[in-house]
């Protein structure tokens, strides 16, 4: 414990050097801090946005008849893998509703609507009226409402292609956010779609949501396995998302990129200011050893005053960094107030960052701990 | 009584662009407990006499004895150690660590290869500090002392591990006659109570003359060497 009171008082003794390499440690780690939690929750805002409210794996019938029949055992099996977060089957079809002279293209969607819920969110997108209660009842987009000027209890005649009429009631409006559903889709129950399709018990996909977006491409290829089914096909959202993969990937190329030249040149910084005190501190280590110090002690010195600057450094440059983000957050809000960027403080990263700086800033001793070892007592008495 | 430094056939060459030896054939033994001079002109090879001795510089040839170490094959950790144990250095300029009280300077050859600054070593600084008279400024930072306290207090360091040697270069060098006469007394009181053995290195005739034996260096050579 002697080389850690004495790494203590070396960096004590030299506040104002102390100060700048502590001061230019926590700036470099808040940075670090600041990019990468704002970049990660970038990324995290983009991957919710674009796929968080759809289903990240689906399952539909690589068929000719477009239907998936035994279903209830797929379910099971993909239940029993653990994968699915949310899970829900559903029967869609094209159908058409009149306007005035006009047919208008709609998909009719039938769900068992508190399973897809919990993959689309629906009930929190009802804009007026409520969830459909009976099997005559359906949920309407906010733009095929607009070209209806339609309202809540009135009647909707849906066209199947065979020519057949179903009237529903409407029970309400949702905004799913995206247009082209908005205008298109007709959510209804599962039994019903399956009744007015003609599909009997059979469903045309199975969607789920899993826990690690990221992880849906091997999840897809091990329920493809354990599902082992030509007659199925199952995709997952990155398939389908290349462009949107890339450019995250572009992103967090580049976050680790600033991070590590970060990082680097925190190391380098410390490095030469430490390489400058075992100049100053010549004469100090020299006596040292002329009084019996060995050599693994005396690099320790400065091993310990680049760890004590890390520990410091970035523990200041954690805490600077999260200022800096909330302060962005506060700063670049909408005008409605919400926030531009929803923040995720990822407590992995911070520790992560603290100990990968800790760590540098440790190992940045070493070079001055090096210089030390050949440090000879002689020489300092000498030159007196 | 055992010879607690022994030097046979020592020679010193500084190797560089043109090799210089300082040293030629240094046989040399000092008892136990003695109370010795090594006097010369400047260069003529005392002080890296002095340094040879105590393990901090390396003969070319020649075997080094300390306490009944042979030093020549001792490894670089283990010469610290010995260094540690058995020997206490007092130089010319005082080294004190200002980082450091007065204190702490004295305790550190202690604390280097122990753990602890246990009641009884901070009990023998104490002591030492009496002995040396400067018990009011223990606690001060080495720097902000007078130059006289600062050298005792490096004494003082140099006594803390109850070495076997001292071997003090040029120790008054830069002192007052006052506190030149003060370090002698106190080197002379160590010497008989403890039975320190004591090296000084000095170009001072007057002062070798208060020791018990003399030894003279001219140009790497003994050219005498008596014993009262």
């Amino acid at each position: 414990m002697l080389s850690l009171k004495i790494a203590v008082r070396f960096l004590r003794s030299g506040k104002t050097q102390t100060t700048l390499i502590v001061l230019g440690m926590a700036i470099a780690v808040s940075i670090q801090v600041f990019v990468g939690l704002l970049l990660d929750s970038l990324q995290k805002s983009l991957v919710d946005e674009t796929i968080g409210n759809s289903p990240q794996v689906t399952i539909t019938s690589a068929t000719d008849i477009g239907t998936i029949r035994d279903w209830g055992t797929m379910v099971e099996t993909i239940e029993q893998l653990g994968y699915a977060k949310a899970l829900s089957v559903e029967a869609s079809a094209t159908a058409f509703v009149r306007n005035g002279n006009a047919d208008l293209p709609v998909l009719v969607r039938g769900f068992n609507f508190e399973n897809a819920d919990e993959i689309y969110d629906i009930s929190g997108r009802i804009y007026e009226g409520r969830p459909q209660e009976s099997r005559r009842e359906v949920l309407v987009g906010r733009d095929l409402r607009e070209e209806l000027e339609t309202d809540v209890g009135d009647r909707l005649a849906v066209f199947s292609p065979d020519g057949s009429v179903t009237i529903f009631t409407v029970s309400g409006f949702y905004d799913l956010g995206v247009a082209s559903i908005n205008k298109t889709w007709i959510i209804t129950d599962l039994r019903t779609a399956q009744q007015i399709f003609g599909f009997d018990r059979r469903i045309t996909s199975i969607e789920m949501t899993v826990e690690d977006v990221f992880q849906a491409d091997v999840i897809a290829h091990r329920i493809e396995q354990a599902l082992y089914n030509e007659d199925i096909t199952v995709e997952n959202w990155k398939e389908q998302n290349e462009d949107l993969l890339s450019a995250l990937n572009g992103q967090q190329t580049s976050s680790t990129v600033i991070q590590v030249v970060i990082i680097l040149s925190v190391v380098i910084a410390i490095a030469s200011v430490l390489a400058i005190s075992v100049l100053q501190k010549s004469r100090q280590i020299g006596i040292l050893k002329a009084m019996g110090i060995k050599d693994l002690s005396a690099s320790l010195i400065f091993i310990y005053q680049g760890f004590l600057i890390g520990l410091v450094g970035s523990a200041a440059g954690i805490t600077l960094g999260l200022g800096l983000l909330y302060a962005f957050n506060t700063f670049t809000a909408n005008p409605d107030g919400t926030a531009l960027i929803n923040l995720y403080v990822e407590y992995d990263f911070i520790l992560r960052s603290w100990v990968v700086a800790v760590l540098a800033a440790t190992l940045a001793g070493l070079i001055p701990a090096r210089k030390s070892l050949r440090l000879n007592p002689i020489d300092v008495i000498r030159e007196g | 009584m055992a010879n607690v430094v022994e030097l046979r056939d020592v020679d010193k060459t500084y190797r560089g662009v043109v090799d210089t030896q300082v040293l030629f054939g240094i046989n040399l033994s000092f008892d136990e407990g003695s109370f010795s001079a090594i006097v010369g002109e400047s260069g003529s090879g005392k002080s890296t006499l002095l340094n040879i001795i105590g393990t901090l510089d390396k003969a070319t040839k020649g075997e080094v004895s300390i306490a009944g170490n042979t030093t020549n094959y001792l490894r670089k950790d283990q010469l610290a150690e010995l260094r540690n144990r058995t020997i206490g250095f007092v130089f010319q300029f005082h080294y004190l660590l200002p980082e450091f009280t007065a204190l702490e300077n004295v305790l550190m050859p202690h604390l280097i290869n122990r753990k602890d600054s246990a009641g009884s070593i901070v009990e023998r600084a104490d002591g030492l500090f009496d002995m040396l008279g400067i018990s009011r400024v223990k606690n001060n930072p080495a720097n902000k002392m007078s130059g006289g306290e600062q050298q005792r207090t490096a004494i003082a360091r140099a006594l803390i591990n109850n070495p076997k040697v001292v071997l003090a270069d040029e120790p008054t060098g830069n002192l007052d006659s006052e506190n030149t006469a003060t370090i002698y007394r106190i080197f002379r009181e160590i010497n008989q109570k403890y039975g320190t053995t004591f090296l000084i290195v000095t170009h001072d005739r007057r002062i070798a003359e208060e020791t018990d034996r003399i030894v003279e260096i001219k140009d790497g050579r003994i050219i005498v060497d008596i014993k009262k």
